[in-house]
Protein backbone atom coordinates (compact mmCIF):
# COMPACT_ATOMS: atom_id res chain seq x y z
CA UNK A 1 0.00 0.00 0.00
CA UNK A 2 1.01 3.18 -0.74
CA UNK A 3 0.21 6.01 1.62
CA UNK A 4 0.90 9.88 1.76
CA UNK A 5 0.12 11.86 4.54
CA UNK A 6 -0.45 15.66 4.44
CA UNK A 7 1.93 16.26 1.71
CA UNK A 8 2.56 20.15 0.56
CA UNK A 9 4.82 20.80 -1.71
CA UNK A 10 5.75 25.05 -2.07
CA UNK A 11 8.01 26.57 -5.06
CA UNK A 12 9.18 30.05 -5.45
CA UNK A 13 8.20 31.88 -8.40
CA UNK A 14 10.86 34.46 -8.05
CA UNK A 15 9.22 36.22 -5.29
CA UNK A 16 6.39 33.81 -3.89
CA UNK A 17 6.41 30.97 -2.28
CA UNK A 18 3.23 29.32 -4.10
CA UNK A 19 1.77 25.61 -3.07
CA UNK A 20 1.34 23.39 -5.65
CA UNK A 21 0.23 20.58 -3.33
CA UNK A 22 -1.84 21.47 -0.53
CA UNK A 23 -2.32 18.81 2.24
CA UNK A 24 -2.48 15.44 0.44
CA UNK A 25 -4.02 12.48 2.62
CA UNK A 26 -4.41 9.26 0.30
CA UNK A 27 -3.96 5.41 0.89
CA UNK A 28 -3.99 3.87 -2.59
CA UNK A 29 -4.21 0.11 -2.17
CA UNK A 30 -2.75 -2.87 -3.90
CA UNK A 31 -3.58 -4.19 -6.82
CA UNK A 32 -6.13 -1.01 -7.83
CA UNK A 33 -6.08 1.09 -10.81
CA UNK A 34 -6.50 4.48 -10.36
CA UNK A 35 -7.79 7.17 -12.94
CA UNK A 36 -5.89 10.58 -11.47
CA UNK A 37 -7.92 13.29 -13.45
CA UNK A 38 -8.83 17.28 -13.27
CA UNK A 39 -7.72 20.04 -14.88
CA UNK A 40 -4.82 21.61 -16.03
CA UNK A 41 -2.64 22.75 -13.44
CA UNK A 42 -4.61 20.94 -10.65
CA UNK A 43 -0.96 19.02 -9.09
CA UNK A 44 -1.92 15.72 -11.04
CA UNK A 45 2.03 15.65 -12.20
CA UNK A 46 3.22 16.99 -9.43
CA UNK A 47 1.47 14.56 -6.70
CA UNK A 48 3.18 11.83 -9.25
CA UNK A 49 6.65 13.36 -9.62
CA UNK A 50 6.49 13.98 -5.39
CA UNK A 51 6.04 9.86 -5.16
CA UNK A 52 8.87 9.12 -7.37
CA UNK A 53 10.63 11.44 -5.45
CA UNK A 54 11.58 13.75 -8.66
CA UNK A 55 9.98 16.50 -6.39
CA UNK A 56 11.25 17.39 -3.00
CA UNK A 57 7.57 17.51 -0.63
CA UNK A 58 8.37 20.73 1.72
CA UNK A 59 6.70 18.70 4.20
CA UNK A 60 4.24 15.13 4.99
CA UNK A 61 4.76 11.62 4.76
CA UNK A 62 5.18 8.98 1.86
CA UNK A 63 4.65 5.30 3.02
CA UNK A 64 5.07 2.11 1.24
CA UNK A 65 4.25 -0.83 2.78
CA UNK A 66 4.86 1.33 6.06
CA UNK A 67 7.98 2.18 5.07
CA UNK A 68 8.63 5.65 5.48
CA UNK A 69 10.28 6.22 1.81
CA UNK A 70 9.31 10.51 2.11
CA UNK A 71 13.47 10.82 2.22
CA UNK A 72 14.40 8.31 -0.39
CA UNK A 73 15.91 9.54 -3.36
CA UNK A 74 14.87 9.23 -7.20
CA UNK A 75 17.12 5.74 -7.41
CA UNK A 76 15.48 4.39 -3.69
CA UNK A 77 12.32 4.68 -4.91
CA UNK A 78 12.90 2.63 -8.28
CA UNK A 79 14.52 0.13 -6.81
CA UNK A 80 11.93 -0.52 -4.33
CA UNK A 81 9.19 -0.84 -6.57
CA UNK A 82 8.05 2.69 -7.99
CA UNK A 83 7.86 3.30 -11.82
CA UNK A 84 7.26 6.75 -13.77
CA UNK A 85 6.23 6.90 -16.91
CA UNK A 86 7.18 10.46 -18.21
CA UNK A 87 4.36 12.63 -19.80
CA UNK A 88 7.03 14.26 -21.90
CA UNK A 89 9.83 11.37 -22.32
CA UNK A 90 13.35 13.04 -22.31
CA UNK A 91 15.50 12.53 -25.49
CA UNK A 92 18.98 11.29 -25.70
CA UNK A 93 21.58 12.28 -27.81
CA UNK A 94 23.36 9.21 -29.07
CA UNK A 95 21.85 6.69 -26.60
CA UNK A 96 20.30 4.34 -28.39
CA UNK A 97 16.88 2.28 -28.26
CA UNK A 98 18.53 -1.41 -26.75
CA UNK A 99 20.93 0.78 -24.41
CA UNK A 100 17.34 2.23 -22.28
CA UNK A 101 15.74 -1.22 -22.49
CA UNK A 102 18.88 -2.77 -20.83
CA UNK A 103 18.86 -0.35 -18.13
CA UNK A 104 15.12 -0.55 -17.76
CA UNK A 105 15.13 -4.45 -17.62
CA UNK A 106 18.58 -5.04 -15.52
CA UNK A 107 19.81 -6.82 -19.03
CA UNK A 108 17.00 -9.08 -19.04
CA UNK A 109 17.24 -8.11 -22.87
CA UNK A 110 14.25 -10.62 -24.11
CA UNK A 111 11.78 -9.06 -22.16
CA UNK A 112 13.00 -5.49 -22.86
CA UNK A 113 12.44 -6.77 -26.80
CA UNK A 114 8.77 -8.26 -25.97
CA UNK A 115 7.49 -4.97 -24.20
CA UNK A 116 9.45 -3.02 -27.33
CA UNK A 117 7.26 -5.40 -29.36
CA UNK A 118 4.03 -4.83 -27.30
CA UNK A 119 4.20 -1.12 -27.64
CA UNK A 120 3.95 -1.58 -31.37
CA UNK A 121 7.77 -1.30 -32.58
CA UNK A 122 9.51 -3.76 -34.45
CA UNK A 123 13.22 -4.25 -32.29
CA UNK A 124 14.40 -4.73 -35.54
CA UNK A 125 13.39 -1.44 -36.22
CA UNK A 126 14.08 0.29 -33.54
CA UNK A 127 16.79 -1.31 -31.32
CA UNK A 128 19.53 0.81 -33.18
CA UNK A 129 17.85 3.74 -33.51
CA UNK A 130 19.15 6.83 -31.04
CA UNK A 131 16.51 8.35 -28.72
CA UNK A 132 16.83 11.48 -30.12
CA UNK A 133 15.27 14.06 -32.40
CA UNK A 134 14.48 11.68 -34.77
CA UNK A 135 11.68 9.66 -32.96
CA UNK A 136 8.50 10.97 -33.37
CA UNK A 137 6.93 12.39 -30.28
CA UNK A 138 4.51 8.79 -30.22
CA UNK A 139 7.60 6.53 -30.85
CA UNK A 140 9.13 8.02 -27.88
CA UNK A 141 6.15 7.56 -25.71
CA UNK A 142 5.65 4.02 -26.67
CA UNK A 143 9.55 3.45 -25.76
CA UNK A 144 8.73 5.19 -22.74
CA UNK A 145 6.26 2.99 -22.00
CA UNK A 146 8.27 -0.01 -23.06
CA UNK A 147 11.08 0.73 -20.63
CA UNK A 148 8.66 1.15 -17.85
CA UNK A 149 6.77 -1.87 -18.24
CA UNK A 150 10.18 -3.79 -19.01
CA UNK A 151 11.03 -2.84 -15.01
CA UNK A 152 10.12 -5.19 -12.17
CA UNK A 153 7.48 -2.44 -10.34
CA UNK A 154 4.99 -2.29 -7.23
CA UNK A 155 3.36 0.95 -8.07
CA UNK A 156 3.18 2.23 -11.97
CA UNK A 157 2.06 5.80 -12.59
CA UNK A 158 1.72 6.38 -15.81
CA UNK A 159 1.56 10.73 -16.84
CA UNK A 160 -0.87 11.02 -19.57
CA UNK A 161 -0.04 8.08 -21.69
CA UNK A 162 -2.80 9.25 -24.13
CA UNK A 163 -0.34 12.26 -24.76
CA UNK A 164 1.16 12.26 -28.42
CA UNK A 165 -0.04 8.82 -28.94
CA UNK A 166 -2.17 8.01 -32.25
CA UNK A 167 -6.08 7.31 -32.01
CA UNK A 168 -5.34 3.63 -33.20
CA UNK A 169 -2.21 2.97 -31.17
CA UNK A 170 -3.78 4.28 -28.12
CA UNK A 171 -6.35 1.70 -28.29
CA UNK A 172 -3.44 -1.47 -27.88
CA UNK A 173 -1.39 0.84 -25.20
CA UNK A 174 -4.03 0.81 -23.34
CA UNK A 175 -5.21 -2.88 -23.01
CA UNK A 176 -1.03 -3.21 -22.80
CA UNK A 177 -1.67 -1.03 -19.39
CA UNK A 178 -4.36 -2.93 -18.51
CA UNK A 179 -2.97 -6.36 -19.24
CA UNK A 180 0.29 -5.68 -17.39
CA UNK A 181 -1.65 -4.45 -14.38
CA UNK A 182 -3.92 -7.38 -14.70
CA UNK A 183 -0.77 -9.83 -14.01
CA UNK A 184 -0.90 -8.92 -10.31
CA UNK A 185 1.25 -7.24 -7.27
CA UNK A 186 0.74 -3.79 -8.90
CA UNK A 187 -0.69 -0.66 -8.14
CA UNK A 188 -1.26 1.33 -11.39
CA UNK A 189 -2.02 5.28 -11.04
CA UNK A 190 -2.73 6.78 -14.54
CA UNK A 191 -2.73 10.66 -14.69
CA UNK A 192 -5.28 11.01 -17.77
CA UNK A 193 -7.95 13.31 -19.31
CA UNK A 194 -9.01 10.49 -21.64
CA UNK A 195 -12.54 8.56 -20.36
CA UNK A 196 -11.53 5.43 -22.11
CA UNK A 197 -8.53 5.24 -19.57
CA UNK A 198 -11.11 6.55 -16.86
CA UNK A 199 -13.67 3.79 -18.06
CA UNK A 200 -10.53 1.21 -16.93
CA UNK A 201 -9.91 1.95 -13.46
CA UNK A 202 -11.42 0.91 -9.99
CA UNK A 203 -11.08 4.35 -8.40
CA UNK A 204 -11.27 7.81 -9.81
CA UNK A 205 -9.28 10.65 -7.82
CA UNK A 206 -10.04 13.95 -9.10
CA UNK A 207 -7.33 17.17 -8.01
CA UNK A 208 -7.84 20.54 -8.57
CA UNK A 209 -5.84 23.70 -7.22
CA UNK A 210 -3.17 21.02 -5.74
CA UNK A 211 -5.89 19.66 -3.82
CA UNK A 212 -7.61 16.00 -4.07
CA UNK A 213 -11.05 17.38 -4.45
CA UNK A 214 -12.96 13.87 -4.54
CA UNK A 215 -12.34 10.24 -4.67
CA UNK A 216 -14.26 7.38 -5.44
CA UNK A 217 -14.99 3.75 -7.16
CA UNK A 218 -15.51 4.62 -10.94
CA UNK A 219 -19.06 3.39 -10.71
CA UNK A 220 -19.93 6.24 -8.39
CA UNK A 221 -18.13 9.24 -9.54
CA UNK A 222 -18.71 8.32 -13.13
CA UNK A 223 -21.87 10.35 -13.92
CA UNK A 224 -21.00 13.32 -11.87
CA UNK A 225 -17.41 13.98 -13.68
CA UNK A 226 -18.40 13.28 -17.40
CA UNK A 227 -20.92 16.43 -16.35
CA UNK A 228 -17.98 18.18 -14.76
CA UNK A 229 -16.06 17.74 -17.89
CA UNK A 230 -18.71 18.91 -20.14
CA UNK A 231 -19.18 21.98 -18.53
CA UNK A 232 -15.89 22.84 -18.16
CA UNK A 233 -15.38 22.33 -21.85
CA UNK A 234 -18.34 23.97 -22.45
CA UNK A 235 -16.79 26.96 -21.03
CA UNK A 236 -13.59 26.37 -22.61
CA UNK A 237 -14.65 25.72 -25.96
CA UNK A 238 -17.57 28.45 -25.91
CA UNK A 239 -20.32 25.81 -26.06
CA UNK A 240 -19.42 24.24 -28.55
CA UNK A 241 -21.14 20.49 -28.71
CA UNK A 242 -18.28 19.29 -30.82
CA UNK A 243 -15.69 20.23 -29.34
CA UNK A 244 -17.04 18.35 -25.84
CA UNK A 245 -17.81 15.44 -28.05
CA UNK A 246 -14.06 15.42 -29.52
CA UNK A 247 -12.87 15.72 -26.25
CA UNK A 248 -14.26 12.30 -25.59
CA UNK B 1 60.01 -5.80 -30.95
CA UNK B 2 57.82 -7.68 -28.70
CA UNK B 3 55.17 -5.71 -27.30
CA UNK B 4 54.37 -5.76 -23.71
CA UNK B 5 51.74 -5.65 -21.56
CA UNK B 6 51.08 -1.91 -21.73
CA UNK B 7 51.55 -1.92 -25.83
CA UNK B 8 48.65 -4.27 -25.99
CA UNK B 9 46.60 -2.32 -23.60
CA UNK B 10 47.45 0.93 -25.43
CA UNK B 11 46.68 -1.06 -28.67
CA UNK B 12 43.36 -2.05 -28.15
CA UNK B 13 42.00 0.84 -26.80
CA UNK B 14 43.10 3.11 -29.76
CA UNK B 15 43.12 0.48 -32.87
CA UNK B 16 40.52 -2.37 -30.65
CA UNK B 17 43.74 -4.70 -31.63
CA UNK B 18 44.46 -7.38 -28.99
CA UNK B 19 47.60 -8.46 -30.73
CA UNK B 20 49.92 -7.68 -34.32
CA UNK B 21 46.35 -7.09 -37.04
CA UNK B 22 45.94 -9.74 -39.68
CA UNK B 23 46.46 -7.46 -43.25
CA UNK B 24 48.41 -4.48 -43.40
CA UNK B 25 49.86 -2.25 -40.60
CA UNK B 26 52.69 -0.20 -39.12
CA UNK B 27 53.21 -0.01 -35.97
CA UNK B 28 54.87 3.24 -34.37
CA UNK B 29 56.38 2.41 -30.50
CA UNK B 30 58.50 5.62 -28.77
CA UNK B 31 59.80 7.27 -32.13
CA UNK B 32 60.60 3.84 -34.37
CA UNK B 33 58.94 1.37 -36.30
CA UNK B 34 58.39 -1.68 -34.22
CA UNK B 35 56.66 -3.77 -37.45
CA UNK B 36 55.49 -3.42 -40.27
CA UNK B 37 53.45 -5.71 -42.90
CA UNK B 38 52.35 -4.93 -46.42
CA UNK B 39 49.19 -7.01 -47.87
CA UNK B 40 49.03 -8.03 -51.67
CA UNK B 41 46.90 -4.56 -52.23
CA UNK B 42 48.00 -2.08 -49.32
CA UNK B 43 52.24 -1.58 -49.67
CA UNK B 44 53.10 -0.15 -46.36
CA UNK B 45 56.45 1.82 -46.92
CA UNK B 46 58.87 3.53 -44.84
CA UNK B 47 59.83 7.48 -46.41
CA UNK B 48 63.09 7.83 -46.43
CA UNK B 49 63.40 11.28 -46.02
CA UNK B 50 61.95 11.99 -42.51
CA UNK B 51 60.23 9.77 -40.22
CA UNK B 52 56.55 8.35 -41.63
CA UNK B 53 55.16 5.81 -44.07
CA UNK B 54 53.64 5.84 -47.55
CA UNK B 55 50.24 3.78 -47.77
CA UNK B 56 49.77 2.69 -50.75
CA UNK B 57 46.65 1.42 -51.91
CA UNK B 58 45.76 -0.48 -55.17
CA UNK B 59 42.76 0.54 -57.18
CA UNK B 60 39.33 -1.41 -56.67
CA UNK B 61 40.91 -3.23 -53.21
CA UNK B 62 37.63 -3.81 -51.24
CA UNK B 63 36.76 -4.45 -47.69
CA UNK B 64 40.48 -4.75 -46.45
CA UNK B 65 41.81 -2.44 -43.43
CA UNK B 66 45.43 -1.12 -42.65
CA UNK B 67 46.30 -0.53 -39.32
CA UNK B 68 48.80 2.51 -38.56
CA UNK B 69 48.54 2.87 -34.25
CA UNK B 70 51.56 4.87 -32.65
CA UNK B 71 53.13 3.96 -28.92
CA UNK B 72 54.18 6.38 -26.80
CA UNK B 73 55.68 4.60 -23.43
CA UNK B 74 58.47 7.68 -22.86
CA UNK B 75 58.27 10.50 -21.14
CA UNK B 76 60.36 13.23 -22.40
CA UNK B 77 59.57 11.93 -26.40
CA UNK B 78 58.71 14.60 -29.09
CA UNK B 79 57.81 12.27 -32.06
CA UNK B 80 56.71 13.80 -35.09
CA UNK B 81 55.66 11.85 -38.17
CA UNK B 82 54.39 12.43 -41.84
CA UNK B 83 52.35 9.51 -43.32
CA UNK B 84 50.93 10.10 -46.86
CA UNK B 85 47.98 7.70 -47.75
CA UNK B 86 46.87 7.12 -51.40
CA UNK B 87 43.34 5.41 -51.83
CA UNK B 88 43.23 3.93 -55.00
CA UNK B 89 40.33 4.54 -57.66
CA UNK B 90 37.49 2.43 -56.79
CA UNK B 91 38.87 1.25 -53.61
CA UNK B 92 36.66 0.52 -50.56
CA UNK B 93 39.09 0.34 -47.56
CA UNK B 94 38.92 1.55 -43.89
CA UNK B 95 42.15 3.32 -42.33
CA UNK B 96 42.70 2.54 -38.48
CA UNK B 97 44.89 5.06 -37.32
CA UNK B 98 45.19 6.75 -33.26
CA UNK B 99 48.02 7.31 -30.81
CA UNK B 100 48.18 6.13 -27.25
CA UNK B 101 50.75 8.01 -25.28
CA UNK B 102 51.35 6.11 -21.26
CA UNK B 103 53.83 9.01 -19.47
CA UNK B 104 55.19 7.04 -16.96
CA UNK B 105 57.53 10.28 -15.75
CA UNK B 106 57.90 14.19 -15.68
CA UNK B 107 58.56 15.00 -18.99
CA UNK B 108 56.61 16.09 -21.59
CA UNK B 109 55.34 12.82 -23.84
CA UNK B 110 54.11 14.69 -27.62
CA UNK B 111 53.34 12.96 -30.55
CA UNK B 112 52.81 14.96 -33.55
CA UNK B 113 51.10 13.06 -36.83
CA UNK B 114 50.86 14.58 -39.88
CA UNK B 115 48.63 12.91 -42.37
CA UNK B 116 48.61 13.43 -45.76
CA UNK B 117 45.08 11.71 -47.78
CA UNK B 118 44.30 11.46 -50.96
CA UNK B 119 41.60 9.55 -51.92
CA UNK B 120 41.17 8.64 -55.83
CA UNK B 121 37.98 8.99 -58.35
CA UNK B 122 35.59 7.20 -56.94
CA UNK B 123 36.75 5.44 -53.77
CA UNK B 124 35.59 5.08 -50.62
CA UNK B 125 37.83 5.46 -47.04
CA UNK B 126 36.66 5.46 -43.41
CA UNK B 127 39.17 6.40 -41.18
CA UNK B 128 39.22 5.47 -37.34
CA UNK B 129 41.25 7.70 -34.97
CA UNK B 130 41.75 7.32 -31.62
CA UNK B 131 43.30 9.54 -29.20
CA UNK B 132 44.27 8.64 -25.67
CA UNK B 133 46.38 9.05 -23.04
CA UNK B 134 47.35 7.48 -19.39
CA UNK B 135 50.36 6.92 -16.90
CA UNK B 136 51.21 7.72 -13.38
CA UNK B 137 53.81 10.36 -14.35
CA UNK B 138 53.29 13.90 -13.72
CA UNK B 139 54.41 14.41 -17.33
CA UNK B 140 52.12 16.22 -19.87
CA UNK B 141 50.56 13.91 -22.60
CA UNK B 142 50.44 16.01 -26.16
CA UNK B 143 48.71 14.82 -29.54
CA UNK B 144 48.49 17.28 -32.38
CA UNK B 145 47.31 15.46 -35.37
CA UNK B 146 47.51 17.57 -38.33
CA UNK B 147 44.89 16.02 -41.00
CA UNK B 148 44.81 16.77 -44.85
CA UNK B 149 42.54 15.34 -47.16
CA UNK B 150 41.95 15.41 -50.66
CA UNK B 151 39.09 14.20 -52.16
CA UNK B 152 38.40 12.91 -55.94
CA UNK B 153 34.87 12.98 -57.61
CA UNK B 154 32.69 10.78 -56.76
CA UNK B 155 34.73 9.63 -53.47
CA UNK B 156 33.60 8.76 -50.62
CA UNK B 157 35.04 9.42 -46.94
CA UNK B 158 33.80 8.72 -43.44
CA UNK B 159 36.27 9.96 -40.80
CA UNK B 160 35.30 9.41 -37.41
CA UNK B 161 38.03 11.48 -34.46
CA UNK B 162 37.89 10.45 -31.43
CA UNK B 163 39.96 11.57 -27.64
CA UNK B 164 38.60 9.44 -25.03
CA UNK B 165 40.57 10.81 -22.30
CA UNK B 166 43.63 11.58 -20.59
CA UNK B 167 44.93 14.11 -23.09
CA UNK B 168 46.29 16.85 -21.49
CA UNK B 169 46.70 19.03 -24.72
CA UNK B 170 45.76 18.95 -28.32
CA UNK B 171 45.76 20.99 -31.26
CA UNK B 172 43.74 19.13 -33.95
CA UNK B 173 44.07 20.58 -37.93
CA UNK B 174 41.92 19.43 -39.81
CA UNK B 175 41.89 20.36 -43.84
CA UNK B 176 40.17 18.86 -46.60
CA UNK B 177 38.97 19.84 -50.50
CA UNK B 178 36.63 18.20 -52.15
CA UNK B 179 35.74 17.54 -55.53
CA UNK B 180 32.68 16.93 -57.80
CA UNK B 181 30.13 14.83 -56.04
CA UNK B 182 32.30 13.95 -53.46
CA UNK B 183 31.11 13.10 -50.07
CA UNK B 184 32.84 13.40 -46.72
CA UNK B 185 30.97 12.83 -43.43
CA UNK B 186 33.61 13.93 -40.22
CA UNK B 187 32.53 12.97 -36.68
CA UNK B 188 34.63 13.79 -33.63
CA UNK B 189 33.84 13.04 -30.31
CA UNK B 190 35.88 14.64 -27.52
CA UNK B 191 36.04 14.24 -23.95
CA UNK B 192 38.75 16.75 -21.61
CA UNK B 193 39.16 16.77 -17.79
CA UNK B 194 41.09 18.20 -15.18
CA UNK B 195 43.06 21.22 -16.62
CA UNK B 196 43.03 19.64 -19.94
CA UNK B 197 43.10 22.02 -22.98
CA UNK B 198 41.42 20.67 -26.58
CA UNK B 199 41.62 23.36 -29.67
CA UNK B 200 39.66 21.92 -33.19
CA UNK B 201 40.31 23.75 -36.51
CA UNK B 202 38.59 22.32 -39.60
CA UNK B 203 38.43 24.08 -42.65
CA UNK B 204 36.68 21.89 -45.21
CA UNK B 205 36.48 23.42 -49.08
CA UNK B 206 33.88 22.60 -51.03
CA UNK B 207 35.05 22.80 -54.15
CA UNK B 208 33.28 20.47 -57.00
CA UNK B 209 29.71 20.75 -58.02
CA UNK B 210 27.27 18.68 -56.27
CA UNK B 211 30.11 17.40 -53.51
CA UNK B 212 28.80 16.97 -49.66
CA UNK B 213 29.72 17.06 -46.30
CA UNK B 214 28.96 16.86 -43.03
CA UNK B 215 31.00 17.97 -39.64
CA UNK B 216 29.44 16.67 -36.30
CA UNK B 217 31.30 17.11 -33.43
CA UNK B 218 30.86 16.45 -29.93
CA UNK B 219 32.10 16.83 -26.68
CA UNK B 220 32.57 16.88 -22.87
CA UNK B 221 34.57 19.03 -20.79
CA UNK B 222 34.70 18.22 -17.25
CA UNK B 223 36.43 19.92 -14.37
CA UNK B 224 38.75 22.31 -15.26
CA UNK B 225 39.28 22.43 -18.62
CA UNK B 226 38.97 24.35 -21.65
CA UNK B 227 38.09 23.46 -25.75
CA UNK B 228 38.23 25.57 -28.52
CA UNK B 229 36.23 24.22 -31.69
CA UNK B 230 37.01 26.34 -34.83
CA UNK B 231 35.14 24.33 -37.69
CA UNK B 232 34.77 26.34 -41.11
CA UNK B 233 32.96 25.52 -44.29
CA UNK B 234 33.94 26.94 -47.68
CA UNK B 235 31.27 26.37 -50.42
CA UNK B 236 32.93 27.62 -54.06
CA UNK B 237 30.29 25.70 -55.98
CA UNK B 238 27.13 24.46 -56.00
CA UNK B 239 27.24 22.13 -53.03
CA UNK B 240 25.79 21.11 -49.50
CA UNK B 241 27.84 21.31 -46.31
CA UNK B 242 26.36 21.13 -42.24
CA UNK B 243 28.39 21.88 -39.11
CA UNK B 244 27.35 21.18 -35.85
CA UNK B 245 29.03 21.23 -32.74
CA UNK B 246 27.07 20.05 -29.60
CA UNK B 247 28.99 20.31 -26.21
CA UNK B 248 28.24 19.24 -22.46
CA UNK B 249 29.99 21.34 -20.12
CA UNK B 250 30.54 20.57 -16.18
CA UNK B 251 32.31 21.72 -13.67
CA UNK B 252 34.26 24.99 -14.22
CA UNK B 253 35.34 24.03 -17.68
CA UNK B 254 35.23 26.38 -20.62
CA UNK B 255 34.03 26.00 -24.05
CA UNK B 256 34.25 28.01 -27.36
CA UNK B 257 32.24 26.75 -30.38
CA UNK B 258 32.57 29.20 -33.55
CA UNK B 259 31.48 26.94 -36.37
CA UNK B 260 31.21 29.11 -39.95
CA UNK B 261 29.72 28.49 -43.43
CA UNK B 262 31.05 30.89 -45.86
CA UNK B 263 29.65 30.83 -49.70
CA UNK B 264 31.28 31.76 -52.71
CA UNK B 265 28.29 30.33 -55.14
CA UNK B 266 24.77 31.22 -55.67
CA UNK B 267 24.01 27.45 -55.20
CA UNK B 268 25.96 26.55 -51.98
CA UNK B 269 23.64 25.32 -49.82
CA UNK B 270 25.07 25.56 -46.19
CA UNK B 271 23.70 25.37 -42.39
CA UNK B 272 25.51 25.36 -39.23
CA UNK B 273 24.15 24.72 -35.29
CA UNK B 274 26.17 24.81 -32.03
CA UNK B 275 24.98 24.16 -28.69
CA UNK B 276 27.10 24.36 -25.05
CA UNK B 277 24.59 23.18 -21.78
CA UNK B 278 24.66 20.88 -19.64
CA UNK B 279 23.13 17.53 -18.74
CA UNK B 280 19.23 17.88 -19.11
CA UNK B 281 17.75 17.61 -15.45
CA UNK B 282 14.98 15.33 -17.26
CA UNK B 283 17.54 12.94 -18.65
CA UNK B 284 19.25 12.46 -15.46
CA UNK B 285 15.79 12.11 -13.67
CA UNK B 286 14.49 9.61 -16.14
CA UNK B 287 17.35 7.33 -16.02
CA UNK B 288 17.06 7.27 -11.86
CA UNK B 289 13.66 6.26 -12.27
CA UNK B 290 15.48 3.04 -14.14
CA UNK B 291 17.07 2.65 -11.00
CA UNK B 292 20.55 3.73 -11.57
CA UNK B 293 22.77 6.47 -9.27
CA UNK B 294 22.77 9.94 -10.33
CA UNK B 295 26.84 9.18 -11.12
CA UNK B 296 25.58 6.30 -13.27
CA UNK B 297 22.83 8.10 -15.01
CA UNK B 298 25.50 10.61 -15.87
CA UNK B 299 28.14 8.24 -17.05
CA UNK B 300 25.59 6.33 -19.53
CA UNK B 301 24.37 10.09 -20.75
CA UNK B 302 28.02 10.99 -21.39
CA UNK B 303 29.19 7.80 -22.60
CA UNK B 304 25.49 7.85 -25.28
CA UNK B 305 26.55 11.08 -26.52
CA UNK B 306 30.00 10.60 -27.14
CA UNK B 307 28.96 7.11 -28.48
Amino acid sequence: MLKIQSLNLDVSNGTDEVSILKNINIELEDNKFYALTGPNGGGKTSLARAIMGIYKATGGKIYLDDVDITDFTITERAKAGISYAFQNPPRFKGLKVKDLLKISSSGEEDTAYARLRAVGLCPQDYLDRECDASLSGGEIKRIELATVLSRPSRIVIYDEPEAGVDLWSFEKLLSLIKKYHLRGGITSIVITHHEKVISLADEIILMAEGEIKERGPREEMWDALKGDFKCRWQQNCGGDEDAVECYR
Amino acid sequence: MPLNAIDKELLKTIADLHNIPSGAFNIRKDGQGVDRRSSAHIQVIPKTDRPGINIFVSPGTKNEAVHIPVLITLSGIVDVVYNTIEIGEGADVTVVAGCGIHNPGSKKAQHDGIHEIIVRKGARMKYVEKHYGEGDGTGERVLNPKTILVMEMDSVVEMELTQIKGVDSTVRDTKAKLAERASLTIIERLMTHGHQEAVSDMLIELEGENCSAKVISRSVAKDDSKQVFRPVMLAKASAKGHVECDSIIMNRARISSSPAISAEHPDAQLTHEAAIGKIAEEQLMKLETLGLSEKEAEDVILRGFLQ
